[in-house]
């Protein structure tokens, strides 16, 4: 048994010698690949003959595998380049063999190709991904045309909504995300208000501390963190179901069966999109205002009474809605986005895992840019 | 149909008592397996009989529960790190789809173990690639080109490239022809078969294709109610656990014998 012998081995090695046959190569050891490191070396740097003939004996080499039969045939090679007649000697049935095999294999693999100038791969890689980006764009605008046909065909015929389906997805989307998002609120309105009572307090009017915690909330903070809590939680959820789903040929064996994917899949995650975040961003606004009224209370002395009245005059209805109105819109997004890089996976698994990171991303973006925009229409209204 | 060879008194796999199990769901329960130097086992089952199972514990990747598992003698269940990678180094695994890094091309996934277990400069590395590429049949432009650039047949070959880098003595596969056409399958087990015979490797096989077992194993173990059978294909084809008589007498095998006797008679 030769178990685990080859720790005890002795490296490859070799002698040259002259003789009236002509030069002889005569190598020993064991010629394996965990001990020829160094004998690859020597035969790299050897002097070869310039003519007459040569001998490899291989007669005394304990231990032959393909590597150590690669560094016999390319000496062999080098040889054969300088016109010399090369014989191999001695060597037992099985090491010949392998030998053999390996002189039929000694084809040389085209080498890979080089690198080309970093700076023409820069302006290359700027270019293709412009070029990506605007394919997405095209493409994501195709969808959301197509999305909001189904949508619309679903609000005209609401039996054609999977029930079932809607209701998973609003308890995965909605009712599981309470915890987190209610926290982050809460925490929110404790920053916000110990920020705002510093700063305030310098000039006397930390009372507005209220108003700044109320317009904050209410008018961005809330909808803005529920909506990337979301984009992050159910975005990437979506995402990676639908894709998966497409990697398992799931979603073909759909279309094969006459079921339509934007049916069965996407409507019921946009629709539980567009309920949830409603509802999320209220709870949200509550949660926000709560954290706001119990630092206003650590840090301003305030009673919760004083907080209350002073909050109803800082804010109008208006102020409530302003937020509000642009949670089913973010909810749309996020939903749209997740849904349609599911639907762009395609080939392997590899691909699930970059579109749900493009999904967020894309998602957290989108709703940031739409958020703006709403600014910029609200000013123009005056509300 | 190869020669039987002649067996080493020594076996190179010794697998006493192993059991294994998932929670309480015991897939094999006092196994026994020896598979001797320079032979072809083939290991076959039903589905969820635990041949992957029992392939992934003998290489280390599952722990049994129980049970001895030897390579070249060498308790491979409980070792250290380092009398671990001396038998990780004589050893080759070729997974079901070939396992390929799939950021590197086949030329630097072959590479990979010789560069973690070896101390070869990098010229010589590349060499051996190319030998090894030439050796498994893949043509020379697939050196430097991507797995996902490649066909499942392909993949499968580089995969056996990258498994005989270190020129391992035993070579495990896992269902090496499954999804391969009929004639890639015929051209995967000669090849099997000449590595076999140029580099006198062992190889413990899954396998589901009688062809293959016909052709290129000289002995077949069967898992058979949480245990192992083996035995040389006659062999077993003259047992009459039910299993068995369905599995080799069936219209498949019997399609394959046909083919099998013909080719030899012919």
């Amino acid at each position: 048994m030769t178990a685990l012998a080859d720790d005890t081995l002795s490296d490859a090695d070799f002698a040259i010698a002259s003789n009236q046959d002509g030069w002889v190569l005569r190598l020993d050891g064991a010629w394996i690949t965990q001990q020829i490191g160094a004998v690859d070396q020597k035969l790299r740097a050897l002097e070869l003959p310039s003519q007459g003939n040569a001998i490899i004996e291989i007669g005394d080499v304990s231990s032959l595998d393909t590597a150590g039969a690669w560094l016999i045939h390319r000496t062999e090679l080098a040889l054969l380049a300088r016109d010399i007649e090369v014989e191999c000697r001695a060597a037992i049935p099985a090491h010949a063999r392998l030998l053999e095999t390996v002189r039929a294999n000694d084809a040389h693999c085209p080498e890979p190709p080089e690198p080309t100038n970093a700076f023409v791969a820069m302006i290359e890689r700027v270019g293709r991904a412009t070029v990506d980006a605007a394919v997405e764009a095209r493409d994501l605008i195709n969808f959301l045309g197509h999305s909001v046909i189904v949508l619309g065909d679903s609000i005209l015929r609401p039996g054609r909504i999977r029930f079932t389906s809607l209701v998973h997805h609003i308890e995965q989307a909605g009712l599981n995300a309470l915890p987190i998002v209610g926290l982050i609120s809460f925490l929110i309105g404790i920053v916000l208000a110990f920020q705002g009572a510093e700063q305030l307090t310098k000039f006397g009017a930390e009372i507005f501390t209220v108003n700044i915690v109320a317009q904050g909330v209410l008018r961005e903070m809330g909808v803005l963190l529920t909506a990337i809590i979301l984009a992050g939680r159910s975005g990437s959820a979506f995402t990676a179901q639908i894709g998966t789903m497409k990697v398992r040929e799931e979603v073909d064996a759909m279309r094969t069966i006459g079921l339509d994917p934007m049916q069965i899949l996407v409507l019921p995650r946009l629709w539980a999109l567009v309920i949830c975040l409603p509802l999320l961003t209220f709870y949200a606004n509550l949660m926000g205002l709560l954290g706001g009224a119990v630092m206003a209370t650590v840090v301003l002395d305030m009673t919760f009474f004083q907080f209350v009245r002073q909050l109803s005059g800082a804010v109008t209805l208006w102020t409530f809605w302003v937020g509000l109105i642009k949670a089913p819109v973010f909810g749309f997004i996020i939903g749209l986005v997740g849904c349609y890089e599911g639907m762009r996976v395609s080939g392997s698994a590899e691909s699930v895992g970059r579109m749900t990171t493009r999904a967020v991303v894309e998602a957290i973006f989108l709703v940031i840019v739409i958020d703006a925009l709403f600014s910029i229409l609200f000013a123009i209204l005056g509300v | 149909m190869s020669a039987a060879p002649i067996l080493d008194p020594e076996a190179v796999i010794r697998i006493h008592g192993l059991r294994t199990q998932f929670g309480t769901n015991v897939i094999h329960d006092g196994l026994d397996l020896e598979v001797a130097r320079g032979e072809v086992m083939g290991i076959v089952g039903g589905s969820g009989t635990g041949k992957s199972v029992l392939l992934r514990t003998i290489i280390g990747l599952i722990t049994p529960a129980a049970g001895q598992i030897e390579i070249f003698g060498q308790e491979v269940s409980n070792c250290t790190d380092a009398e671990r990678r001396a038998v990780q180094r004589r050893v080759g695994v070729l997974f079901q789809d070939g396992a390929l890094f799939s950021s590197l091309t086949v030329a630097q996934n072959i590479e990979v173990p010789l560069a973690e277990h070896t101390a070869l400069s990098p010229e010589l590395r590349s060499e051996i690639a190319d030998v090894k590429i030439n050796l498994v049949g893949l043509p020379l432009d697939a050196a430097n080109k991507y797995p996902s650039e490649l066909s499942g047949g392909m993949r499968k070959r580089a995969g056996l490239a990258r498994a005989l880098a270190l020129d391992p003595e035993i070579l495990f596969l896992d269902e090496p022809t499954a999804g391969l056409d009929p004639i890639g399958a015929a051209r995967f087990d000669e090849l099997i078969s000449e590595l076999r015979a140029a580099l006198g490797l062992t190889v413990v096989m899954i396998t589901h294709d009688l062809d293959s077992l016909n052709a290129i194993c000289d002995r077949i173990a069967v898992l058979l109610d949480k245990r192992i059978r083996v035995g040389t294909m006659q062999n077993l084809m003259a047992d009459d656990h039910p299993w068995l008589r369905d599995y080799f007498h069936g219209p498949r095998a019997r399609a394959a014998m046909t083919t099998a006797n013909e080719a030899e008679q012919g």
